[in-house]
């Protein structure tokens, strides 16, 4: 049997920490690091973007991180397999290469893969007998498809895997799954086939392990106080064998803690139907799935069971859906609450009596009951509540007015409300998401591998 | 009987998925997971999230790992950028079903 080979995953979202993926690479020993970028919202931003200027339109974190590990990942030999592309990973390519150039090396090999942004190919698609309706509701795109601002299909690890097959050491993508990142080396080096549905079922849990970063490793743990170290926690590292059962840890001496429990929380990370989870490449049964602690910050994971996948790509689409601003302010001393409420009552009248009404309003009372509602009873004493009003409509002038009507409070209104910073809040636009599928003929992808 | 809280026999992680949230809840120990089984039913999991939830409750068990799986539909307030909630990505919501009550035998060892 082939060495097992080590996959850490350094960046869970774009916004994660910086420093993560430099510690995966010289923290200890490591073959591959992913990176995910890709978020709805991050993708319509990039569009935008690439409208105004063709070389844009990707994660420009990446280019700043290769430039600070690009003379270690040669040295080390390490791989890098990124969803930085965006919508425009030929330009995100191209700028690595220029970060190369800049750094005088050579024999750099960078792959890129294409063909999931479908943004220009709507209508096209539409002739051949996609109708994108939603794919939770079933309700039909119709006319919301002048609206779309984003659209990419979630495309397999094949290409990925090709890509490295074909001697490039980072890989930059668009929208890859999340799991297929870390599927794609597996598939490369362990040479798994389209119908090795057990290994690929394999391969993909390990990659939704972990996919969200430190989250495998103590992040996000319900036992949090049995989490030593948060400051330094290390990032999830796959030991994977080629017969598809793999090992979860991360390198020594870091933060956190990889324990069946901490693994456990992760496998139920935004989790569906258990026995059905769908990915490009394979349906997993997550109900076979085993674990078992194997040496410290060592889960072993087992047993998993994989179906043939479907015929269709999920496809992720992006409009606007009108604007939200919202605003904040802190009420404090006695009889905080009611003050609080009363501060509410004033602004949604004051702005009723200019006129102004909204598609929806909300009314929340930060440090008391806006995530859990009425689960807890309040307090005996309320010390202190941050107001949080918010609005949304088609309207922007309209939210900047409601904007306006906030800070006055601070004077005009009941007393101890202070904590008005950082100006008047701004309509912010809505970048609603549209779920959707397309046959997987329909898709085609691109490697592209080239040398500096 | 006494009463006790999910927090004192299991642990949860929560996240979205468009306008629905998901909570694992995972037992700490076979017996723990008896009882989650039999009392966090998905009609209990919905009177608790009352005001939050608009949606059904459905409930997947995946007894491999001592775990229940909810997901609980219409419960973000349109869910990812389309809300206004302070939680409109169900985070938190593993954390309050942790403080859902259930009875436990007296003799039941935490």
């Amino acid at each position: 049997m082939k060495e097992p080979i080590l996959i850490g995953n350094g960046q869970g979202f774009w916004g994660d920490s910086i420093d993560a993926p430099v510690k995966l690479m010289t923290g200890g020993p490591i073959h591959y690091v992913t990176l995910d970028y890709l978020a709805e919202v991050t993708m319509s931003i990039m569009q935008r973007q690439k409208q105004k200027d063709p070389k844009r339109g990707y994660a420009t974190d990446f280019v700043q991180l290769m430039k600070d590990t690009l003379p270690t990942l040669i040295e080390k030999d390490i791989k890098v397999v990124a969803s930085a592309g965006g919508v425009n990973p030929a330009a995100c390519r191209d700028a690595v290469f220029a970060v190369a150039r800049e750094l005088g090396l050579t024999g750099l090999k960078i792959g890129i893969v294409e063909g999931d942004d479908i943004l220009d190919r709507l209508t096209e698609l539409n002739e051949k007998g996609a109708d994108f309706k939603h794919l939770d509701t079933g309700e039909p795109l119709a006319s919301l498809q002048d609206k779309v601002l984003s659209a990419n299909a979630y495309i397999s690890s094949r290409p990925l895997a090709e890509a490295l097959d074909q001697g490039a050491q980072v890989i930059i993508t668009g929208r890859a799954t999340d799991p297929g990142l870390v599927l794609a080396p597996m598939i490369h080096e362990f040479g798994w086939k389209p119908d090795d549905w057990d290994r690929l079922a394999a391969g993909t849990v390990a990659g939704h392990i972990l996919e969200c970063g430190a989250q495998a490793c103590g992040g996000n743990f319900s036992r949090w106080w049995e989490v030593p170290d948060f400051a330094q926690i290390g990032y999830p590292i796959v030991e994977a064998y080629e017969d598809g059962s793999f090992v979860i840890t991360k390198h020594a001496g870091t933060g956190g803690m990889v324990t069946c429990a901490t693994v456990t929380e992760q496998i139920l990370y935004e989790l569906g139907d258990p026995k059905n989870y769908i990915s490009p490449d394979v349906r997993v049964d997550f109900s076979s799935i085993e674990l078992h602690e194997d040496g410290e910050n060592r889960v072993r994971v087992s047993g998993i069971k994989g179906i043939p996948s479907t015929d269709t790509l999920k496809v992720s689409m992006s409009y606007n859906n009108g604007f939200k601003a919202a605003g904040t302010l802190t009420i404090s001393g006695p009889k905080a609450y009611e003050k609080a409420q009363k501060c509410a009552e004033i602004v949604w009248q004051r702005l009723a009596d200019a006129g102004f009404t909204f598609e929806e309003t909300n009314t929340e009372y930060l440090g008391l009951n806006s995530c859990h509602g009425d689960i807890n009873p309040l307090p005996a004493q309320i010390n202190e509540v941050v107001l949080k009003l918010s609005a949304r409509d088609a309207n922007p002038a309209k939210l900047t007015r409601f904007g306006k009507e906030i800070a006055p409070l601070v004077t005009n209104g009941p007393p101890g409300v202070t904590g008005f910073a950082g100006g008047r809040p701004r309509p912010q636009e809505i970048v609603a998401y549209w779920p959707a599928l397309i046959d997987k003929k329909l898709v085609e992808t691109r490697v592209t591998v080239e040398e500096v | 009987m006494r009463t006790i809280q999910l927090y004192d026999i299991a642990h949860a992680r929560s996240g979205d998925k468009g306008d629905s949230s998901n909570v694992g809840l995972i037992a700490n120990g076979a017996a723990a997971f008896a009882i989650i089984r039999k009392e966090v039913t998905p009609d209990r999991v919905r009177a608790h999230f009352k005001g939050i939830v608009k949606g059904v409750v459905d409930r997947y068990e995946m007894p491999n790992l001592l775990c229940l799986n909810f997901i609980l539909h219409d419960s973000l307030g349109g869910g990812g950028s389309e809300s206004l909630r302070n939680d409109a990505q169900g985070k938190t919501h593993g954390q309050a079903l942790l403080l859902m009550e259930i009875d436990v035998p007296e003799d039941f060892q935490l």
